[in-house]
């Protein structure tokens, strides 16, 4: 049979033969395989075209291989991300340790501050949509009388809702690479009930988590180096990172620490004036709200004229939203970027805003999922487009991370059989996170020579230390930065792991740490009671 | 209207430049007649699921019982799960940090990369170390990475077969690098032939290019084929003298449909071809869960597993897969299922074996309905579906069709498949969207259809097929087949 087939596809072909002619090519150069100068391209294309050298043995050099450090992306070498960084080794190496070896260090656990990562530390998942999640995945059960038994009969409901939505009821197929349409549609309706605005499901795109999205966007964004982006500083290392990765350049602006983090436009405009005069071109403006790592909570007032300067400017605003659930004081509220704009009558035509929400933070804290999507507004439908076709590439997000995020913003409303116990794991949530907040920021407050803003929402303390000058020169001595020097001191000494300062860019000259505000409520004790007695003996080594 | 801050003219050239024909024209048009009302029979993307594909039930009941632990203290679940179900659940919690909501390592769960390491020691005959696995959301996204880590700029190409399946063509022009194309040799079965390889090459530095790279798909996407031993050496050495990283798409190495040439990893071909080329040539091999009999598309599972590249480019690729945390859970766990799945003598393993048999026999059998139906047509010609989820005939479309097309400002097989999907309702991928060699002209249907559905589908396709012929085949200068 295949020969009979290859013959006649022989038959057929026998037009285009001379094209794809297999004469063999007796010679063939060989790579120049050392790629090690720093001057790539130029270089190693000289090289190439002088040399032509007819023997492969130099690749018994390991290394002249083909993925080396010399040879890799250079931009994949630039970009850090310190909330997995070299701390975070370390702790996981103390971890092995303690295991193989109890006792060995001054504590019996590693806390992880460093990151926001809820359920690691012990926050239970919201009941409902974990039922919900159970039976999208195990459909087989769903019309089966002893699952009542054991689920809310809510649950049932809404996942029979949810597979309905799907075409063939099909969890484990590749959606619309937008993501499933029926869920989209539901969290235009979620997105509507919390504006009073209108929302529309073909501007969502359900991601992988909000990471891929804001990729995503960078990838639109950035043609070279010549592009820039204005990020705050502090800032989540995911836009530095997704910046260097992209070849754009980061603009910074500086939030004003004095006045609790606060977005200045007059620092705005001297930063997007500076840039200009570099030569390089701002493309968007990056507002994370509520703050990571500063966690505060920018007013309505305040928004209004970040909405205004990017019209003016003609940038794209990205709003990473993603800890809109996520407020802690009674005096603010979260507001999105799209309610606010449209309050101002601003439409599309006015201002290309991106949000972006994401099922990993709020009061559910799935990280694990990857869920989360991006609202996309005021681009023009070739645009769109494009960023369709980028989707399509990656296929679809993860089916379970699609319906979480259709959950989160459709949770059980009063009268479901589900509600109660939903609002009280949500209020509990919350509240805890609030209560652990103000105790975390008094007792950092409270050392000698740390100032710590409250935090207002998100889920991060970003104390500045005001650290000793000796310190300081001990910590250059080892080529360290200083409060890098001094979180690798507070986790040797107490296994708590937080992120220093540098990892997400502070005034020169200052130094701070983040701290996640995520140990479950009864270790906050221990937490408050290690961290001071830790530094206060750090500053008894190095006070001037 | 103001200029908007990104229009078309100011966005990423490389944005511009990709293509993916998977979701693409022909997609975008069944999905419109989808939603007049039509019939459409998508057989444009491989995804069993969507074709009605039944989930492989005890992966489904461990994954559902990880989502709500709560079930497992409640002495009601044993009514509605297997005990070894309740018991896998426990296992795969107890190698998370949190259970399935908790971010895991950016790498994966290292328990789960224990369990792969352990399943390609299995396959291979050789140890494969965890710490060289990472798992990722499906496999495009560990080829992106890796593609991303490559690609330093336009001057840096990556050989790939034509036809290919164009994530690869569509990342590297994400990337800004160059793709340098190898011809796949479609009278010789879809056959790689180094000749052609070094051609490829050659050509490529005459135009500046530095090679960095070669991918392979084995079986092959969308041409079906299954790579010999023999050729996999030949590849293998020619990387090695080359000096390229060899990326091994292996997604589809359950589906194999005929004896002679069974799935053989490019890892295994390399180890046993001994020192030094096993301890040097770099190899990154690609595997998801959405594909073979479990077809899990949706989940977005997969790993890629390197074999010596340096520690320090790990350490770079670990760090980039950090910037988005961790790859998702649950699709990590049905990784673990799938490399892990039930046992002899487990409760599930009679029920898993049924159904993962039922599910490759009746891929076996459509792979033959396919082709032989394809054959079966006037100017159609098509090799054998040896492995993966695709048949990828060869359309002969005569002269007035091509003029047709043209005026109809499409590209001959463009033209060709909308007629089909607009006759018939079956949606293919045109030719054009994987590469096919200039004038030949072909179409991509998956074998996915149910196995009932097929004769009729492929009833359709001919009578189409004829109606096309007759249409536009004027018989001079033909020699029929």
């Amino acid at each position: 049979m295949r020969r009979s087939v290859a013959d006649k596809a022989r038959k057929l072909l026998l037009v285009k033969t001379a094209t794809s002619s297999s004469s063999s090519v007796s010679q063939h150069p060989s790579l120049p395989l050392s790629l090690s100068s720093s001057s790539w391209p130029q270089s190693a294309i000289r090289f190439l075209t002088s040399l032509n050298s007819p023997s492969p043995s130099s690749s018994s050099d390991s290394m002249t291989s083909s993925l080396t450090l010399e040879t890799i992306n250079p931009k994949v070498l630039k970009c850090e991300y310190a909330v997995r960084g070299e701390i975070v080794t370390l702790a996981q190496q103390l971890q092995e340790e303690l295991k193989v070896n109890p006792g060995s260090h001054p504590f019996d656990e590693i806390l992880y501050c460093n990151i926001g990562n809820p359920q690691s530390l012990g926050q239970q998942a919201i009941t409902f949509f974990r039922e919900v999640l159970a039976l999208c995945d195990h459909p087989a059960i769903l019309d089966k009388s002893e699952t009542q038994g054991i689920f809310s009969a809510d649950a049932i409901e809404r996942a029979w809702q949810i597979l309905d939505q799907i075409p063939g009821r099909a969890t484990g197929a590749y959606s619309h690479s937008q993501g499933i349409k029926g869920l989209r549609d539901t969290i235009a309706a979620g997105i509507e009930a919390r504006d009073g605005f209108p929302a529309d499901p073909n501007d969502i795109f359900l991601t992988d988590g909000a990471s891929p999205a804001v990729h995503m966007m960078m990838q639109l964004l950035i043609r070279s180096e010549n592009d820039g982006i204005l990020c705050p500083i502090p800032q989540y290392p995911l836009y530095s990172a997704s910046i260097a990765l992209h070849g754009g350049t980061l603009v910074p602006y500086y939030l004003d620490e004095a006045t609790g983090w606060g977005l200045e436009i007059s620092e705005l405009k001297k930063q997007l004036e500076a840039a200009k005069s570099k030569g390089i071109t701002v493309r968007a403006l990056v507002v994370i709200n509520p703050g990571n790592p500063t966690g505060q909570v920018l007013a309505e007032g305040n928004q209004r004229e970040i909405v205004k300067f990017c019209k003016e400017e003609s940038l794209v605003l990205l709003a990473d939203e993603v800890y809109q659930e996520n407020i802690y004081v009674p005096d603010k509220q979260f507001h999105s970027f799209k309610k606010i704009s449209r309050t101002m009558g601003y439409g599309d035509n006015d201002i290309s805003l991106v949000s972006f929400q994401s099922v990993s933070k709020g009061y559910y804290g799935e990280c694990g999922k990857r869920g989360g999507y991006m609202e996309v507004t005021g681009f023009s439908p070739e645009i769109r487009e494009q960023i369709y076709k980028v989707a399509s590439v990656n296929l679809c997000s993860n089916i379970s991370g699609q319906i979480l995020a259709s959950l989160v913003m459709s949770p059980p409303k009063v009268g479901d059989e589900s509600y109660e116990s939903y609002s009280a794991e949500k209020d509990g949530i919350l509240s805890s996170l609030a209560r652990r907040a103000m105790t975390l920021e008094d007792a950092l407050n409270s050392l000698e020579g740390v100032t710590c803003n409250r935090a207002e929402g998100a889920m991060y303390l970003f104390p500045r230390i005001h650290l000793p000058l000796k310190a300081i020169k001990t910590a250059e001595a080892e080529k360290t930065a200083p409060d890098a020097f001094y979180c690798r001191r507070l986790l040797n000494a107490t296994g708590i792991v937080v992120v220093p300062g540098s990892g997400f860019g502070q005034v020169p000259g200052t130094w701070h740490f983040r701290c996640t505000i995520l140990p479950q409520e009864d270790k906050i004790p221990a937490v408050v009671s290690r961290l001071t007695d830790f530094h206060k003996g750090f500053m008894d080594e190095f006070r001037n | 209207m103001s200029a908007k801050a990104l229009d078309y003219d100011s966005l990423n050239e490389n944005v511009k430049k990709v293509q993916y024909a998977v979701r693409g024209e022909l997609y975008l048009r069944a999905s419109e007649l989808q939603k007049e009302g039509k019939k459409i029979i998508f057989t444009n993307v491989g995804n069993p699921h969507a074709l009605g594909q039944r989930p492989l039930t005890f992966p489904r009941q461990v994954v559902a019982l990880c989502q709500a632990p709560f079930l497992l203290d409640d002495p009601n679940a044993g009514l509605i799960f297997p005990a070894d179900a309740i018991a896998r659940a426990k296992h795969y919690l107890s190698l998370t940090s949190g259970g399935l909501g908790a971010y895991s390592d950016s790498r994966g769960l290292p328990g789960i990369r224990k369990e792969v390491a352990e399943f390609i020691e299995r396959r291979d005959g050789y140890p494969s170390d965890p710490e060289l696995i990472f798992l990722t959301d499906g496999a495009s996204k560990g080829v992106m990475q890796i593609l991303n880590t490559v690609i330093r700029g336009p001057q840096d190409g990556i050989l790939v077969p034509v036809p290919q399946y164009p994530l690869y063509s569509a990342a590297i022009s994400l990337f800004g690098g160059s793709l340098v194309p190898y011809y796949l040799e479609e009278t010789a079965n879809w056959g790689l032939d180094v000749h052609n390889l070094r051609e490829s090459v050659a050509q490529a530095r005459s135009k500046g290019i530095i090679v960095r790279a070669m991918v392979i798909i084995n079986p092959g996407n969308p041409t079906g084929q299954c790579l010999s031993v023999a050729n996999l050496k030949e590849i293998l050495r020619f990387c090695y003298q080359e000096n390229l990283v060899l990326l091994g798409d292996e997604v589809y190495q359950q589906n194999i449909y005929q004896d002679e040439r069974p799935f053989i990893s490019s890892r295994k071909v390399l180890l046993d071809m001994g020192p030094p080329i096993s301890k040097e040539l770099q190899l990154v091999s690609f595997h998801t869960v959405s594909k073979g009999y479990w077809g899990e598309c949706g989940q977005r599972g997969g790993y890629f597993e390197m074999t010596n590249i340096p520690p320090q480019s790990v350490d770079e690729i670990y760090k980039v897969a950090s910037i988005s945390l961790s790859p998702n859970v649950p699709g990590q766990i049905f990784l673990g299922l799938m490399v892990n799945p039930p046992k002899p003598g487990d409760i599930s393993y009679e029920q898993f074996v049924r159904e993962s048999k039922g599910i490759l026999e009746s891929l076996r059998k459509r792979a033959r309905i396919m082709t032989d139906g394809f054959n079966s047509c006037r100017n159609v010609v098509c090799n054998f579906t040896e492995g993966a989820m695709y048949s990828f005939p060869q359309i002969r479309l005569p002269p007035k069709a091509i003029e047709a097309a043209k005026r109809a400002g499409k590209v001959p097989d463009v033209f060709y498949c909308l007629k089909l999907l607009e006759a018939t309702g079956i949606s293919t991928v045109p030719g054009s969207g994987f590469g096919q060699k200039d004038g030949v002209f072909h179409l991509r249907t998956t074998i996915l259809p149910a196995e009932e559905d097929m004769p009729a589908i492929m009833a359709s396709f001919k009578k189409f097929n004829d109606e096309f012929m007759e249409q536009y085949e004027d018989y001079r200068g033909y020699s029929r087949m």
